[in-house]
């Protein structure tokens, strides 16, 4: 069964891209543009590691990486924080919600690629 | 008959041994075991006042006129009463401004003004040279008395040759003995420790032979004092003497006592025992009843002596003055007459002594060294050392102060009595009470009022009194003293304007008083001071106020050099006085060395101090002031300074203003840097804005380019999709550096506005033309109703579409999502053409409606409603309105949707028909 992967990310093209990535790498993708609709998604799906971007629509990702660390049920998502801010603050304030890593914009697809793999191999042990 | 000899020998003998008391004293002093600092020594030194006047005169004037030898005695002990209150302050200013002498006190008093030192220094000397005269008179008298008797012949002083006169002689010893008292050292300092403890001695040993010829005359030769005023009694001659009141008039009494008061103070010798020596003012306390003490010791026995003297030499062949010789020699008493010969000739030095270094202080501070710094200034400044200069110079003053005494003795002292010499001196040092008394207590006493009231004081003194002493004795013709100067009777030196009935001496008191304080007072009241002279006065006058403060000018701005400054006390106190007062003054201040010490006002004003203990205050400025770059006050200023109480509320005011021009500056600063970090953080959100703005872009064009290089096994309709993001995404990255490029040109002032007249109408059809497609991807409706003519504006064309198509662009963003509807609306207003862009969408809270104009400024949360520019647009837009003279806002109301309107002035001359508008 493959393992499963959110993508949070309001412009289109990123999304496209991302979703591009993660299905060549076999993972199982859902996708959602708007920052309301995440939790749901997570609810629903489960997902084994979330790709968040921070400013989305109707609520901030760091606000949202909070929101699902808070619940126990999904204590082994991983979380990867998505943002164009890579300021070492923003890097800090990701960290400090629950992220397990903080991916600046634009990132090489190689690297974003071996992160969620390691995160979802290895992570959960 | 005594051997010459074995007076002589005696003589030296004795001043021998008061050259080893003043040796040892000083040698004290110099280990810092003082002899002189008690109260005792003090108040026997201030007995210098009794002279070889008191000694041998007093016994004549008892002889001729009964107790009218009193108030020369009552005097003082009136006014040694009042010290507490007028001495303590002369010694207090005296001590802060290191004053050397009355002169250099009066000088300094008014403005350091060295003319009044000079002029008070030629009045002392030559008040006081017959007071010298008398004791050279007195000692050389009883010289010959005891060697001569019985032979009481009548050896006049002029039928000598002055080469063999033992008065010039004694003069020449006494001016030796003097210089090795005052001016032996090198050290120049104001005060001589030695010299006070010899004079102390002195006193107790004239007293003791006054004590001792006095119990001799009424217990050995009679049988005390009533068996004495009882024969005097018997005779009717001498009834009269012990009677009071009998031979002197109430205001003779009056006059001496007064005299007496003020001599007290003001001679030479009294001021220099009294207040340059003085070690601590509390020895005032004690001295005030010790001193009329010792008065009153000396003077017990001399009423006895006098009719004792005046009984055993009924024929009035024996100078009463010489009693108190004559009564022992007589009876063959020669132990006791040499006794008494040492007593007189310790009255003698002991005023001698003093009242040379006195004068001399006052000829060398106050009358030669200005003469000589004035005139030969630069040569005087070229000196390395100039402290031996001041030694001769001294010296040299004692040689003719003693010279000149011996000069008056020659011409006048055969005249007059002891007594009647002692006068004229004292009625000349009393013309310096008015400046001085009226200096301490009395504010508003000027130079120039000291000046005139002095030298008419002085010239009356020398015309009533000096003048017909010589006279008398022959010197002068006598005629103008009998018949007034040319024959006008009302110029009678002794019955001035007429004024009769008073003796000489009161006569010229009456006088020269009145004339020296009414022009005193008068002339200080008519002028104004300088600002020195009001500074001093100040200082002089509210000198228990201010002895908390640093002594000196306080009122000084200038510039010096410590080098300078140190060269100069090196120059007058010597190298090795210099380096320790300077150590002294560093150690002070806390420094490690003089070298740290800072040239400042407090330095300037301690040198001028130090060096006015050598040289005198007057002097020492002028010094100081040659090395010192003053800034003088203005007037106005210290007056202001004085006027306002205190420097410290003068400071205060200047810090008060100066703390007010702070708190404004940093008033200013804070609203600045506030400025400068509400700018900045506009900055920096910009920046991280733009930064987002262009990572986005950033993000699709790397990602898609990276999939396409790692996959190449892509289907073409996958590639040429993926490469059409890249190349839309890069459009959008190159619109956005381009806008961001634009504002900042704008802002930066370096646009090229290309204005010429622009068709609104055509404009906007244009630009609704332009958008279209866009408005149709939206699926947005858009409405225009436009006038078929409006007249034309001034603008640049391609800005003016800028403006109309950020407008429309912003409509279609925010417009509702399904059912959008933009419009747009032209009007003609009273020569303005407005034009305005509706959407239907979420509309602008009113607080939000400046905020969207301001740059990089987007309204609502930033972390939630992703900004859809750069937040430049309306920013932009309202700029390029502006340069045209037009204006642009927004209507809008929450849920109502928003109207961007502009409006620009329409060209006056062109024809402009009414507005049309409709649908």
């Amino acid at each position: 069964m493959p393992k499963k992967v959110l993508i949070a990310e309001d412009d289109h093209n990123i999304l496209v891209s991302l979703e591009f990535l993660m299905r060549h790498d076999g993972y199982d993708v859902r996708i959602a543009t708007r920052g309301d609709e995440v939790l749901l998604c997570v609810r629903d799906f489960l997902p084994d590691l979330v790709i968040l971007d921070v400013m989305l629509p109707g609520r901030n990702g760091f606000e949202l990486c909070r929101d699902i660390r808070a619940n126990a049920e999904w204590i082994d998502t991983k979380i990867i924080i998505l943002s164009a801010r890579g300021r070492k603050a923003e890097v800090q304030r990701g960290l400090d919600s629950g992220a397990d890593a903080y991916v600046t914009k634009p990132f090489a697809t190689s690297e974003l690629r071996e992160q969620v793999r390691q995160l979802i191999e290895y992570g959960r042990h | 008959m005594l051997q010459t000899t074995v007076v002589v020998l005696a003589s030296f003998a004795y001043l021998g041994l008061l050259f080893v008391v003043a040796f040892y004293a000083g040698k004290r002093a110099e280990s810092g075991r003082s002899i002189i600092a008690n109260p005792y020594i003090y108040s026997l030194s201030l007995a210098v006042y009794c002279t070889t006047w008191t000694f041998y005169g007093s016994v004549g004037r008892a002889a001729s006129t009964g107790i009218g030898f009193l108030p020369i005695y009552l005097g003082p002990t009136l006014m040694v009463a009042l010290w507490w209150f007028v001495m303590r302050k002369i010694i207090r200013i005296s001590k802060v401004n290191r004053i050397t002498s009355i002169a250099d006190f009066i000088a300094a008093r008014y403005g350091k003004s060295q003319l009044l030192g000079g002029l008070v220094t030629v009045i002392a000397v030559i008040g006081v040279v017959p007071y010298i005269a008398l004791q050279l008179k007195a000692v050389s008298s009883s010289f010959t008395l005891i060697v001569h008797y019985p032979s009481v012949v009548a050896d006049t002083a002029s039928a000598v040759p002055v080469l063999g006169d033992t008065t010039l002689v004694i003069a020449m010893v006494l001016a030796a003995f003097t210089i090795f008292f005052g001016a032996r050292q090198l050290d120049v300092t104001e005060r001589h420790e030695g010299m006070v403890a010899a004079i102390a001695f002195e006193s107790l040993v004239k007293l003791l032979a006054f004590i001792a010829v006095g119990l001799f005359v009424t217990y050995g030769l009679y049988d005390g004092f009533s068996d004495l005023f009882n024969r005097a009694r018997q005779s009717p001659e001498l009834s009269t003497l012990i009677t009071i009141g009998s031979d002197m008039s109430y205001g003779t009494w009056t006059s001496l006592t007064f005299l007496s008061m003020l001599s007290i103070m003001l001679l030479p010798r009294q001021f220099q025992i009294a207040v340059v020596e003085n070690v601590n003012e509390a020895h005032l306390r004690k001295a005030t009843w010790l001193f009329p003490l010792y008065l009153l010791a000396i003077n017990v026995f001399v009423l006895p002596i006098a009719v004792g003297g005046m009984i055993h030499f009924p024929d009035g062949k024996v100078d009463a003055d010489t009693f108190v010789l004559t009564l022992p020699m007589a009876h063959q008493q020669q132990a006791l007459a040499l006794f008494v010969f040492i007593g007189g000739l310790s009255a003698a030095t002991g005023m001698v002594i003093v009242e040379a270094i006195a004068l001399s202080t006052m000829v060398c501070n106050d009358l030669v060294m200005p003469l000589l710094l004035r005139i030969k200034r630069l040569r005087l400044a070229a000196h390395s050392d100039l402290s031996f200069w001041l030694l001769s110079i001294r010296r040299a003053a004692i040689v003719f102060i003693m010279l000149l005494g011996y000069a008056y003795f020659r011409l006048a002292g055969e005249a007059y009595a002891l007594v009647s010499i002692g006068l004229i001196s004292f009625a000349a040092v009393a013309q310096f009470a008015p400046s001085l008394l009226g200096g301490i207590f009395w504010k508003e006493g000027t130079r120039a009022g000291a000046i005139t009231g002095l030298l008419a004081g002085f010239l009356i003194w020398a015309y009533t009194l000096l003048l017909p002493s010589f006279a008398k004795s022959g010197w002068l013709a006598i005629g103008f003293v009998e018949n007034g100067l040319w024959d006008v009777a009302l110029l009678k030196p002794q019955q001035l304007f007429g004024l009769r009935g008073l003796d000489e001496i009161s006569h010229c008191m009456f006088w020269s008083m009145l004339f020296n304080i009414g022009l005193y007072i008068g002339i200080s009241l008519l002028g104004r001071q300088s600002a020195a002279e009001h500074s001093q006065a100040t200082l002089f006058v509210d000198v228990f106020k201010t002895t908390a403060d640093a002594p000196g000018s306080r009122f000084w701005r200038g510039s010096a050099s410590l080098p300078e400054l140190f060269s100069l006390a090196r120059r007058f106190l010597g190298p090795l006085r210099a380096e320790r007062a300077f150590a002294n003054y560093a150690r002070k201040r806390g420094l490690k060395s003089h070298q740290e010490l800072k040239a400042d006002a407090a330095l300037v004003s301690h040198v001028e101090i130090l060096l006015a203990g050598a040289i005198g205050s007057a002097s020492a400025r002028v010094v100081v002031s040659s090395v010192v770059k003053e800034e003088p006050l203005d007037l106005q200023e210290v007056m202001s300074i004085i006027e306002e109480g205190s420097q410290a509320i003068a400071y205060g005011r200047t810090l008060e203003q100066k703390s007010r021009e702070l708190e404004t500056a940093t008033a200013n600063l804070t609203t600045a840097n506030e400025r400068l970090m509400e700018l900045d953080r506009l900055k920096d959100d910009f920046i991280s804005t733009v930064t987002h703005e262009l990572r986005t872009p950033l993000t699709s064009i790397r990602a898609f380019s990276e999939i396409l290089r790692d996959n190449p096994a892509l289907d073409s309709a996958e590639r040429s999709r993926f490469l059409s993001i890249v190349v839309k995404e890069s459009e959008r990255l190159t619109r956005l550096i381009n806008q961001v490029l634009d504002a900042a040109k704008i802002e930066s002032g370096n646009v090229e506005w290309n204005s010429t007249k622009v068709d609104l109408v055509e404009l906007i059809e244009e630009a609704i033309l332009a958008t279209a497609q866009m408005f149709k991807e939206k699926n947005v409706r858009v409405m225009a109703a436009l006038p078929i003519f409006v007249p034309p504006v001034t603008a640049d064309r391609d800005r003016l579409m800028q403006v109309l198509l950020n407008l429309l662009s912003n409509a279609s963003k925010f417009c509702r999502p399904e059912c959008g509807e933009v419009e747009i609306i032209v009007n003609v207003k009273q020569h303005r053409i407005c034009v305005g862009v509706r959407d239907n969408g979420i509309g602008i809270s009113v607080e939000d409606q400046e905020v969207i104009f301001e740059k990089f400024r987007q309204v609502g949360d930033t972390l939630t409603d992703k900004p859809q520019g750069t937040g430049l647009g309306l920013s932009i837009c309202r700029q390029i309105i502006n340069h045209f003279g037009g204006k642009l806002w927004v209507v809008s109301a929450p849920g109502q949707g928003a109207s961007f309107f502009f409006s620009l002035p329409m060209i006056t001359n062109a024809h402009a028909p009414s507005a049309v508008t409709g649908d």
